[in-house]
């Protein structure tokens, strides 16, 4: 069991101490090595370190021994803690949080096979950030494992040894002479408990920080090992945002405009004020809230609210569409090799235009946050990616320091960069200081679809001039975009200032084929008068499938194979090799054929995503014009594959969410209203439309972990858009295909 | 009003507005959590539960539908000590990613192994509509055919000891023994 229930009282489990606890008693940070250790009676031993890099968490932890700074409140706060408790189970206080990613039973792993122990006694936690384990960035980029891969290898290991040498020195027998093994020193037939060895601690010995252990020798790493939240998601515990409780708490449901733009003129509550349950309704600004007893009466009640709203103007698709064009807003250039302007100058050129339309995260818990706000500290439970952020937001909303609220994050009911902004916090700290009582605020279905920070449309503008043999002389690829990076609190206007070009929409949106002699990237920029932010893999799955789709144009034109042509233009470099073993393993796999088979056709595309290269072949008819995929077969290369099962399952979920995005998915604006606001109208697939099978297959050509939760989603719409094509003839030049296809098809 | 039914084997009776949805009695008056509240129009199905053994949307369900009724949420259908063969088979195939909306699907899978034994592939596309975001659709079809096969054991052990027990009445101790 690895989880912590986030009903009932506010300690959390595995959060081992009182006020001041560590500062009293026996507690002491022991500084022989510049690292910072804890030993308190009757708690047992916590062992932290941050995660940047070996020399920057050592200045971590010294800067904050030096300055005599508890973990639990310094500024320097590390980001990974080791608790091990008297009765020998160990507790990893996670700073990354899980949204189904399967990061804690990476971190579960790793740790278990650098302490030697038993996976069973490590119970990974979410970290509140009241026990100073903070994490300044984010959970997102599939860079959780990855980041933190040395880092927790050489902290569990030192702590091993630690116990090693304390156990030793309990026994009186030098610490070359014991063995351990799950949780147990012996020596000379005489055995000791880790919890005992803590518990009888005074003074740590801390080593130098041994080498981590061969891949070889590892017990847990690199094998299928459950997930270690599996017994609380099939059982139905209360891990999740959405389930906190607190004493005597509240419901609020909070009024928002349909329409795009919209400001507050006026509010009539008279209605409201006097149904069912109905403890107060709130105007503050712009927040028009009303707090209830229950859930249906907070909702019933904000329906009853007449709130009069007003917006400047009134958008539509078509308006929205015509902004985000190639040509149109700021121009950067973001790969450049040889003279493509020269070679493109002329005629001969092959031109297509792509598009991709207004996506919504649509993960299936709302956004939901419960505050508890006192005079002088508040804390806010909810599903979050953002930690620190939120902690900052909702500290300046209440007027407070950061140090005076407490944020606990929970499992994640679904992230994909949902939650990689959660306002939803300050409305419900807001709402609690107001009414003197825990409330909680839930996204109704139609607001998160509404309130969303969508997935931008985007626009794409190929071209490309082939040799006399069909390989590719020249290729330009210029991608109009809303916005990712820029306006997202995770990065500061200035910062994003001087980065200029927003790398998250140009994602996936450079030429990999990096052989061909001229070649060359260009990001267009251009605001929309509505939120559009991260959505997971950004701008890779509309990058990916307008650039592969291309290249399957080109294929066909020159008359060239298509993974024939893809691997004559690869890079005899790391990245070339380990993009041409993906492309050749799916091929071989999926034993591809450019022929139709009983009705079945076959699409190849390729990305190379935050260094992980993955190809997929999906097998797909067309029957009328309903597009149907029956087979994706998967190969991706992420280096190391700490856990090869969720390695796979991250596969699968991709190509499906891929899927889905890419056949069906849009938003759309009518007269000023995002929409659809439902599931069905807004259309996702389900298990008729997801493929009877997946085949995925793990390539490791790199020396450490790399990227996995987003990578795979990058070749699915093209993939699936080339075979349409050769079934049909037809080619699927916009997102959602099947849309396409029907009209192209009427 | 006053909604009295079963929940989970239990008599739960509640003083709540007779049009409340089921779900929110449930998850806020009686305190399990397990059933999520995913879109509140039926759409999406996590919200699913059983009432008199039939897969129901409980967003949409108000609870005086439920007077006199037989209720089972995900915490009723089966416990680590005693799981349901849909819940070994998500187990054994590691279904779950973020896990939100797994309780919804497995029990409209319980509900059609109820009604199905063994489900055709186009059985559970017809009759598995609710959503993934993780998109843990490959999984669930081979844990929803894996829980058919664990179903179809339990009731050949169950036909076996019951064949036991009506041959030697001595013994009492056949259907445990075959756990």
């Amino acid at each position: 069991m690895s989880g912590e229930p986030v009903t009932g009282a506010p300690g959390t489990a595995g959060e081992p101490m009182g006020d001041g606890g560590p500062a009293e008693g026996r507690g002491r940070g022991i500084t022989r090595r510049r690292f910072l250790v804890f030993s308190a009676a009757g708690v047992g031993l916590l062992f932290g370190a941050g995660y940047l890099s070996r020399s920057t968490w050592r200045r971590y932890i010294a800067a904050a021994v030096n300055t005599a700074e508890l973990p639990y409140s310094g500024p320097t706060e590390p980001g990974l803690w080791f608790e091990v408790l008297p009765d020998d189970s160990i507790v990893l206080h996670s700073a990354k949080v899980e949204m189904g990613q399967g990061t804690f039973t990476g971190l579960a792993q790793i740790a278990a096979d650098e302490l030697e122990v038993d996976i069973g006694r490590i119970r990974v936690v979410h970290a509140a950030t009241a026990s100073g384990n903070v994490d300044p960035f984010a959970t997102g980029g599939s860079t959780s494992i990855s980041g933190l891969w040395d880092s927790l290898r050489e902290m569990a290991a030192t702590l091993r040894e630690m116990i090693r040498i304390e156990g030793a020195r309990q026994l009186g027998v030098d610490p070359g002479e014991v063995a351990m093994a799950d949780a147990v020193l012996t020596a000379g037939g005489r055995s000791l408990r880790w919890g005992e060895i803590v518990s009888a601690a005074g003074e740590w010995e801390v080593p130098d920080a041994p080498e981590p252990k061969a891949l070889g020798e590892y017990r847990y790493v690199r094998r299928p090992v459950p997930r270690v939240d599996l017994e609380e998601k099939v059982f139905g515990a209360p891990i999740f945002g959405m389930d906190a409780e607190l004493p005597g708490m509240l419901h609020a449901a909070i009024a928002r405009p349909d329409r795009i733009g919209a400001r507050l003129v006026s509010v009539n509550a008279d209605a409201a004020r006097g149904m069912p349950g109905v403890v107060q309704v709130v105007e503050e600004g712009e927040l028009v809230a009303v707090v209830a007893e229950s859930f249906t009466q907070a909702e019933r009640a904000r329906d009853a609210l007449r709130v009069e709203w007003a917006a400047d103007r009134s958008w539509q698709t078509e308006e929205i569409r015509a902004m985000v064009r190639v040509g149109e807003g700021t121009p950067f250039s973001i790969q450049r090799e040889g003279d493509p302007e020269d070679v493109l100058g002329g005629g001969g050129v092959i031109e297509a235009e792509y598009e991709s339309p207004i996506g919504a995260h649509a993960q299936i818990e709302p956004a939901v946050a419960l505050a508890d706000v006192r005079a002088e500290s508040a804390t806010v439970i909810l599903s979050t990616q953002v930690v620190e952020l939120t902690r900052k937001e909702v500290a300046r909303v209440l007027g407070m320091k950061k140090e005076q609220v407490d944020i606990r994050p929970t499992f994640l009911g679904g992230g994909f960069g949902r939650r990689l902004h959660t306002p939803i916090a300050m409305d419900a700290a807001r709402l609690s200081r107001t009414v003197g009582r825990p409330v909680k605020v839930t996204h109704s279905r139609k607001a998160e679809f509404q309130r969303d920070t969508f997935r931008p449309p985007t626009h794409h503008l190929l071209r490309a001039r082939l040799t006399d043999a069909g390989g590719i002389e020249a290729i330009e690829h210029h991608v109009s975009s809303g916005d990712v990076m820029h306006g997202s609190p995770l990065v500061p206007a200035p910062a994003a200032a001087l980065i200029g070009h927003d790398f998250g929409a140009w994602r996936g949106g450079m030429i990999q084929y990096r052989a061909i002699p001229h070649h060359e990237a260009v990001s267009w920029r251009v605001k929309l008068p509505f939120a559009t932010s991260w959505w997971r893999s950004l701008g890779l799955l509309a990058n990916t499938f307008a650039i592969e789709s291309f290249i399957d144009e080109l294929s066909i034109a020159g008359g060239v194979d298509p993974v024939e042509l893809r691997l004559a233009h690869i890079a005899d470099d790391e990245a070339g090799r380990r993009l041409r073993a993906v492309i050749e393993a799916a091929a071989s796999r999926a034993e591809w054929t450019n022929e139709v088979r009983d009705g079945i056709a076959m699409g190849f595309a390729a990305s190379t995503d935050a260094n992980t290269p993955c190809a997929q072949v999906a097998e797909v008819s067309v029957e009328g014009d309903q597009i149907r995929v029956h087979k994706v077969t998967c190969v991706i290369d992420p280096g190391i594959a700490v856990n090869p099962d969720q390695v796979r399952a991250q596969c699968e979920g991709s190509v499906v969410m891929g899927l889905s995005a890419a056949l069906f998915e849009e938003m759309t604006v009518r007269d000023g209203v995002l929409g659809p606001t439902i599931y069905g109208p807004y259309r996702m697939a389900t298990m008729r439309d997801a493929p009877r099978e997946i085949d995925v297959d793990i390539l490791e050509n790199a020396e450490a972990p790399g990227a996995v939760g987003e990578p795979p989603l990058g070749p699915i719409g093209a993939a699936i858009g080339n075979a349409v094509a050769r079934l049909t003839g037809i080619r699927l030049r916009s997102m959602p295909l099947q849309a396409a296809l029907q009209r192209a098809m009427a | 009003m006053i909604v009295s039914f079963s929940l989970n084997g239990e008599a739960r009776t509640v003083d709540v507005p007779g049009d409340t949805p089921l779900l929110w009695v449930v998850r806020d008056d009686l305190g399990l959590k397990g059933t999520k509240f995913g879109c509140g129009l039926a759409a999406c199905g996590s919200c699913t539960l059983h009432v008199d053994g039939e897969a129901v949307r409980s967003c949409s369900l108000p609870v005086q539908a439920a007077e006199g009724r037989e209720v089972t949420t995900i915490e009723g259908l089966g416990d680590p000590e005693n799981p349901h063969p849909v819940q070994r088979a998500w187990i054994e195939l590691i279904v779950p990613q973020c896990g939100y909306c797994q309780p919804g699907f497995m029990m409209a899978a319980a509900a059609l192994l109820a009604e199905t034994p063994n489900p055709t592939d186009d059985d559970i596309d017809a009759t598995i509509t609710n959503i993934c975001r993780c998109a843990t659709h490959a999984r669930v079809r081979k844990a929803i055919h894996r829980a058919a096969e664990l179903a179809a054991e339990v009731a050949a052990g169950a036909r076996t000891a019951e064949g036991r027990r009506n041959g030697d009445t001595s013994s009492e101790d056949g259907a445990g023994g075959d756990r």
